[in-house]
């Protein structure tokens, strides 16, 4: 970790329109995160993880406030913009996996390349990463032949393969096993050790949390507590 | 299961459309061969008549003798036509030995010549098709025929009978529909045609066989341009509406993968992309089934009605018919694409 400030988020509000309702789902959040830095967050179903989840990863824009990614404000951006970092800036891993069933593992993570605009082979160093994550003899099946431990990591190895500024992880061990759980988890700490990856991980577990360097508690849309 | 379903779905308007251009090509290539094989150099048709014409005698068969005295004519015979079934096979009432004289005779695979005032001679198309051999009875033309033979395609019509029965039957004495005039020298065709106007009257039509051959062709029959015209609209909308449908289903069936590429960073125009090339994979493929589907066409066709429904391959077509496919697969796969394409990634990412 070091001391360049990855993530910059002052007093950011987002409200979704629901039928005829006007749902705050963030009401004035303030927010750094370091370059390098493995934050938990946690909080309550209904707090406002996801959403800011969301506003980060630029898969939605704020309503108001900033939000800067790197040097990138959020709050400005098309439609566009969000796309292309989305290719490149974050990597996204899902409670659910969200691997594509119909391909193999392997083709789940070369679509990622195509899509981020990298050679279609993997690097040396990409090679050596899906041997930390225990995939390199899996990546010739696909997810329902996989375990949900191996569906997670080829998602994990997935979301870094475009070396991602950050990587937003969204209950990683949600649907997972205490063994499996523990696996990814020691998997997301190794990536952020080893290759000083920044992860933000969503969590309702206090002991998946303290994988972290610090926590962020949120409740009602407003982070209440950094420990 | 459901791309296999809009290939085959795709392939039903391919094969209409070139089940019905086979047809037609196969219809006038069929006459153009049975004309040819006639051996005359002029035919001379009663006034106000179609080139198409396939029925009635108008014509006073006194012609023949008049235009066989003319200066060139070598041969001259008149020919009675029929209407056999629907509107594609004719029967032909003939003077044996003068349409022998011109043509060189048939060639026979089985039996021979009218012996009989109601023998009648059948291609092995027609016999195929009515599973007739030399012997047997058949009832056309309303009346009861004795098969006297069996002869090779190819040369006036598929069915022939005896000019004066056929006359006689009709209850038209000594008319005709038309005469086939053989020259002494070909080239003197030109000439022969002014005379023979000179003689006839300019509104009888008379043409050489070169020139009435050409007549046979898909333009020159009425309507049928509009037809095919029709059925390749026809086409493009089930094409459109299949792969329209195919796809939107394709879209609601992978909305959560749709969030899951847009998550990783994919474009609109990658996701329309990706549909558009499924359309255009599933226009190819339809083009493919329905050339299949066509060859079972032709092969029921060929086994069933081999004479009155005459039909080919015509290759060129496949590339029309592939082509108006594809492009109503890619119109189709339009709006399925771009709904796609707009698809907001996070309700995308929460669909079950």
């Amino acid at each position: 970790m070091n001391n360049i400030d990855i993530i910059r988020i002052s007093d950011l509000h987002k409200t979704y329109r629901v039928g005829t309702v006007d749902v705050h789902a963030l009401r004035g959040v303030d927010l750094t995160v370091k370059k390098g830095e493995f934050l938990s967050i946690v909080g309550p179903s209904g707090s406002g993880k996801s959403t800011l989840f969301h506003i980060i990863g630029a898969l939605t824009s704020p309503t108001s406030g900033t939000a800067v990614v790197g040097d990138q404000d959020l709050s400005r951006m098309s439609d566009a913009e969000r796309t292309r970092m989305r290719k490149r800036t974050v990597g996204f891993v899902f409670q659910k996996f969200n691997l594509l069933p119909n391909l193999t593992a392997r083709d789940n993570i070369a679509v990622a390349r195509h899509i981020g605009g990298t050679a279609p082979e993997p690097t040396p160093e990409f090679t050596e990463v899906l041997r930390l994550l225990g995939i390199a003899d899996r990546l010739d099946h696909k997810p329902n032949a996989l375990s949900g431990g191996e569906q997670q990591r080829v998602a994990i190895a997935r979301a870094i393969v475009n070396h991602p500024a950050i990587l937003l992880a969204d209950e990683p061990t949600g649907n997972l096993d205490t063994e499996n759980s523990r696996t990814v988890l020691e998997v997301l700490r190794d990536l952020n050790q080893r290759m000083g990856q920044t992860i933000l991980m969503i969590t309702h577990n206090p002991e998946a949390a303290t994988y972290g360097h610090s926590t962020v508690h949120m409740r009602d849309g407003r982070i209440v507590e950094r420990t | 299961m459901r791309s296999l379903l809009s290939v085959l779905l795709i392939g039903v308007p391919v094969t209409l459309i070139l089940c019905l251009v086979g047809l037609s090509h196969g219809f006038i290539e069929d006459s153009q061969k049975r004309n040819l094989g006639i051996g005359a150099d002029l035919l001379v048709r009663p006034k106000g008549s179609s080139f198409l014409s396939l029925n009635g005698a108008p014509m006073r068969e006194e012609f023949v003798a008049l235009i066989a005295k003319q200066p060139h004519v070598q041969l001259a015979t008149g020919v009675y036509n029929q209407t056999a079934e629907g509107v594609t096979l004719g029967a032909a009432g003939i003077d044996y030995d003068q349409f022998a004289k011109m043509s060189g005779g048939f060639t026979f695979v089985s039996g021979g010549r009218f012996a009989r005032p109601d023998d009648i001679i059948l291609d092995e198309f027609y016999a195929t098709q009515t599973k007739k051999k030399v012997g047997d009875t058949i009832e056309l033309l309303k009346s009861k025929w004795h098969v006297s033979g069996i002869m090779e395609g190819g040369k006036l019509a598929h069915i022939v009978v005896p000019l004066k029965t056929l006359q006689t039957r009709n209850d038209n004495p000594n008319h005709i529909s038309q005469v086939f005039v053989k020259l002494d020298d070909p080239k003197q065709v030109t000439a022969v045609i002014k005379n023979l106007h000179e003689l006839l009257g300019d509104d009888v039509p008379i043409q050489s066989m070169d020139d009435f051959i050409s007549l046979l062709n898909v333009n020159n029959i009425p309507a049928l341009a509009g037809f095919i015209a029709v059925v390749m609209g026809i086409g493009v909308v089930i094409g459109f509406l299949v792969v329209s449908l195919s796809m939107y289903m394709a879209v609601l069936q992978r909305t959560r993968e749709i969030g899951i590429l847009k998550s990783l960073g994919a474009s609109k125009g990658f996701i329309l992309g990706i549909i558009l090339s499924e359309a255009l994979c599933l226009g190819i493929a339809g083009t493919v089934s329905g050339i299949g589907l066509t060859y079972g066409a032709a092969a029921l066709i060929h086994a069933l009605k081999p004479a009155t429904l005459p039909m080919i391959m015509v290759y060129e077509w496949w590339l029309y018919a592939g082509a108006i496919t594809i492009v109503g697969a890619l119109l189709g796969a339009l709006y399925p694409g771009l709904t796609a394409a707009s698809h907001d990634p996070i309700e995308a990412l929460s669909y079950e």
